[in-house]
């Protein structure tokens, strides 16, 4: 029996386990006079019975399938006569997937020892053996659980509470998945850039001028070295940020001011939804846009002014993903433009100020953290971005700060190294690990300095 | 002249510049809108028109011979016979029949490239659609190879491309052009087939299968614990050092790149865990990850806007802290909860960076069946045809972008209905 059926069977019995509760404690109020004799209602007795149902069965299972294969690997490895057993740990785990592959008859049979096929053989009976047996168990406690649930039933029995505070166990677990989600990519990223960092030195990666991450296979292929300096990288990423952030600030500010100070009522509520579809288009979308129509037609316009325009420029992605973000800072600087009280441009246009002279001299000052604030998510958007630089912008690092060459991006990187088959523990893969950390670390100084000023923003004029 | 009226003078004067520079920045702001609603239209109609010629599909038609003897075949139910048949054969003897006058082995192989090479495989569905045709003729029009679909409309559009094609295939498809044999007809197989390695065969069945399923999963996990850990931390979490953790961790996570997330499911989830890489379960669970944090704060907002009134009169008449939530505060809050997830739900739709890292960019013909079959999803498909070489592709990833755009459309546009529909001001 598979363990995803086993989760359904206990869902059912749990759900069986509800009705015959509720029923129990219904007859109990029927023999004692009526709904009133309760303590709890009949629901909160199902629910009881339900939990004591499922909660029990549900934690033998967990154990049960997380013990499962390692007790089954070491059985079967006593089968093995001694020649064959494994002397390290990295060959264990070798020899374990091994006979596994053979199981399932992923691998091949011919030319393995008999040893070994007996061994996959009896992996196999284990595997079914364990699965019954498992079976059997789980499906004991659930009942052995269910009656001991329902004994506890009767007329003063408080089941509501215990019912409640199981109940904010699980809203508590489900909130604390956000810091096991932070918890696992710090982990993921830390570790495996750990282990790059052991063969390539950390002032080489952050400080090294030259990025060609191609190692080589074999030891006496050419240019098997491979060089991990990131510069060029974070060069690039700036590069193209920088474009995105000349055409979404001014563009993105502006129409934030326009709407939430000047545009009639009517054109806002039709302009700004319509602003809004930009950040509602997939990223692929603009990769695509970029690569395809943007990027020609700048590389023309360029030949027509002796330009030479690479196609793959950092100017056509730049030019694309600042579009993408205009919305995001047209929305975030609108909220925090019309946050700024009311009486502070009364009083200012009660002086004799023209309504441009209040916006500069009055909102915008008043505004100008959360403004800068939205701004610096908006950087760590640009940042982060994925799909418009590996679509539009190049492969090869190139450090340059002229946006009309091809530069490559530590998304680019990162996408490039990890996509395609490789294996897992070459400084090549690594790399991507490393280069993801130093993403997520930028990005999260950004958000965090970001987050606490609009947080404080707020704070002051609510 | 007095001094006030000097001082009028001067204002007067500098009245003029200040209303001259109250214009400008009025203008600037209305080229700004208008600079971004222009980049809306042309994103939308560079994409519309590129794409728009996808749903169509060039066809030729040849009279098809369902010999018998060049099949082998005497009963259709036989399996092993359809599968041995040479069904390239129909097509290719009905083309030098077309064209006599073709002898040589290399003007042969342009002769065939004619057609797709997937027209065997379509003259097989049609027998078996119509057994009666076996050792019959009949006219049929057959799927033209991607170049000749690439030249023919480009031809329609009044600018040839004749670049991919020789001229004795320019002088056939004239040939066929002035016979009135070649013809535009609805591209079907866009929506009922899944990827392929030739541009005039590919569709997005599989694709839509792939992201259907993967935002099941999504939808599965994110939605139940987004909305409970947002009822915990706004209605049940004490104001404390940990709480404030959790919030910041949230609001964090909402702003990560999403990639990240892709090395997450990478190093976790199939490293750690062994999950078998390319699965929508798999990508569904990245997904979810990454939605997670916007459909909590979303549903955090929607339950803060149900006023303190109903909680008060709820706890007044007896009820428990958890009754209260449970009858009142989350039926009030519903629609708002479910606003967010579905904007949630089109962000996760369209997102392409994380789903790379865990191998769903493998090349899948086959339409998946369920969550643990190989797929791929809409955006990751727009992605991998974008970057095919052939021309013909450009217009299918258009024709890919322009349904995954009115899928994304849909969602929001309900997002919008149902909030309208549903939201209650208090």
């Amino acid at each position: 029996m598979q363990s995803s059926e086993m989760f359904l069977l206990l869902l059912g019995a749990s759900v069986l386990a509800f009705f015959l509760g509720r029923r129990r404690s219904e007859a109990l109020a029927h023999i004692s006079g009526g709904l009133n004799s309760l303590h709890s209602l009949p629901n909160y007795h199902g629910y009881f019975t339900a939990i004591w149902t499922a909660l029990p069965a549900l934690l033998v299972l967990i154990i049960w399938m997380t013990l499962e294969n390692y007790v089954i690997i070491r059985l079967t490895f006593e089968s093995l006569p001694e020649h064959l057993l494994p002397t390290d740990t990295s060959s264990t785990t070798l020899l374990a997937n091994k006979i596994n592959n053979l199981a399932l008859g992923v691998l091949p049979r011919d030319g393995q020892p008999t040893e070994i096929l007996a061994a996959a053989k009896q992996l196999l009976r284990y595997n079914e053996f364990s699965r019954w047996t498992m079976a059997a168990v789980v499906s004991c406690t659930a009942l052995m659980g269910f009656s001991w649930g329902r004994s506890y039933l009767s007329t003063e029995f408080r089941a509501r509470q215990p019912v409640e505070s199981v109940a904010q166990y699980v809203l508590f677990c489900c909130a604390v998945v956000a810091i096991f989600t932070t918890l696992g990519i710090l982990l993921s990223v830390i570790f495996e850039s750990l282990q790059f960092f052991k063969s390539v030195p950390v002032f080489d990666f952050v400080f090294g001028l030259e990025w060609s991450p191609q190692t080589a296979i074999r030891d006496d292929q050419v240019g098997s070295s491979g060089s991990f300096g990131a510069v060029p990288l974070f060069v690039g990423t700036l590069l193209v940020s920088a474009v995105a952030m000349c055409i979404s600030v001014p563009v993105g500010l502006m129409s934030a001011i326009y709407l939430a100070e000047y545009a009639h009522r009517s054109t806002r509520t039709y302009a700004k939804p319509a602003l809004e579809v930009l950040a509602g288009i997939p990223t692929v979308v603009y990769g695509f846009f970029a690569a395809l129509t943007l990027g020609p037609y700048l590389r023309t316009i360029g030949e027509s002014f002796d330009l030479s325009v690479s196609s793959e420029s950092a100017l056509a992605a730049g030019i694309v993903m600042g579009v993408m973000i205009i919305p995001f800072i047209s929305s975030l600087a609108d909220d925090v433009i019309t946050a700024v009280p009311q009486a502070m441009r009364d009083g200012s246009l009660a002086m004799g100020a023209t309504h441009s002279e209040t916006v500069w001299r009055v909102v915008i000052p008043a505004a100008l953290p959360g403004i800068v604030a939205g701004i610096m998510l908006a950087i760590s958007r640009a940042i982060g971005e994925t799909m418009i630089v590996v679509m539009a912008s190049g492969l090869a690092a190139n450090l340059t700060a002229n946006p009309l060459e091809s530069v490559t991006t530590v998304t680019v990187q990162i996408v490039t190294l990890l996509t395609g088959d490789q294996e897992f523990d070459s400084p090549k893969t690594l790399a991507a690990f490393a280069l993801g950390l130093m993403l997520f670390i930028v990005t999260l100084i950004l958000n965090v300095i970001a987050l606490q000023v609009v947080k404080r923003f707020r704070e002051q004029y609510e | 002249m007095s001094k006030p009226s000097r001082n009028l003078e001067r204002i007067q004067r500098s009245l003029v510049s200040r209303y001259r520079a109250e214009k400008a920045f009025r203008l600037c702001g209305i080229a700004a809108v208008t600079l971004g609603l222009l980049a809306v239209l042309v994103l939308f109609a560079d994409i519309f028109l590129k794409g728009k010629s996808a749903f169509s599909a060039t066809y030729i038609q040849l009279e098809i011979n369902y010999d018998q003897e060049v099949l082998g075949i005497d009963d259709l139910s036989d399996e092993g016979a359809l599968m041995l048949a040479d069904w390239d054969r129909l097509h290719k003897t009905a083309l030098r029949q077309e064209f006599p006058q073709v002898r040589k082995r290399s003007e042969r192989r342009e002769l065939y490239a004619l057609v797709s090479n997937g027209a065997g495989y379509d003259l097989k569905e049609r027998l078996l659609s119509e057994p009666e045709l076996l050792d019959q003729t009949e006219k049929f029009w057959i799927l033209a190879d991607d170049d000749i679909d690439t030249y023919y409309k480009s031809l329609l559009k009044g600018r040839a491309y004749t670049a991919r094609l020789s001229l004795a295939q320019l002088e056939r498809v004239k040939q066929l052009i002035d016979q009135d044999r070649i013809e535009l007809q609805f591209n079907a197989n866009f929506l009922s087939r899944g990827d392929s390695r030739e541009p005039e065969q590919v569709g997005i069945k599989g694709a839509m299968f792939g992201s259907f399923f993967t935002l099941v999963i999504t939808l599965l996990l994110s939605f139940p614990i987004g909305i409970a850990a947002a009822i915990y931390l706004e209605e049940f979490a004490e104001k404390n050092r940990w709480t404030e953790f959790i919030e910041v961790n949230i609001n964090n996570l909402a702003a990560v790149p999403s990639i990240i997330f892709g090395l997450l499911g990478l190093a976790i989830f199939i490293n750690f865990f062994n999950v078998p890489r390319s699965i929508p379960f798999l990508g569904g669970l990245v997904l979810a990850v990454m939605t997670l944090p916007t459909i909590i704060i979303t549903s955090r907002a929607a339950i803060k806007s149900v006023p303190p009134s109903i909680r008060e009169a709820a706890l007044g008449l007896g009820a428990s802290p958890n009754q209260v939530v449970l009858h009142y505060v989350v039926p009030l809050a519903m629609p708002g909860m479910l606003t967010g997830s579905i904007i949630g739900m089109a962000r996760a739709l369209g997102e392409t960076a994380p789903l790379l890292m865990i191998g769903m960019v493998a090349f899948i013909a086959d339409v998946p069946g369920g969550f643990t079959d190989p797929a791929t999803v809409l955006p990751v498909q727009i992605f991998l045809w974008a970057d095919s070489p052939e021309r013909a592709f450009i217009e299918k990833t258009s024709a890919a972008i322009m349904v995954l755009l009115a899928f994304l459309i849909t969602m929001n546009l309900s997002a919008v209905w149902l909030r309208k529909k549903l939201e209650r001001r208090w």
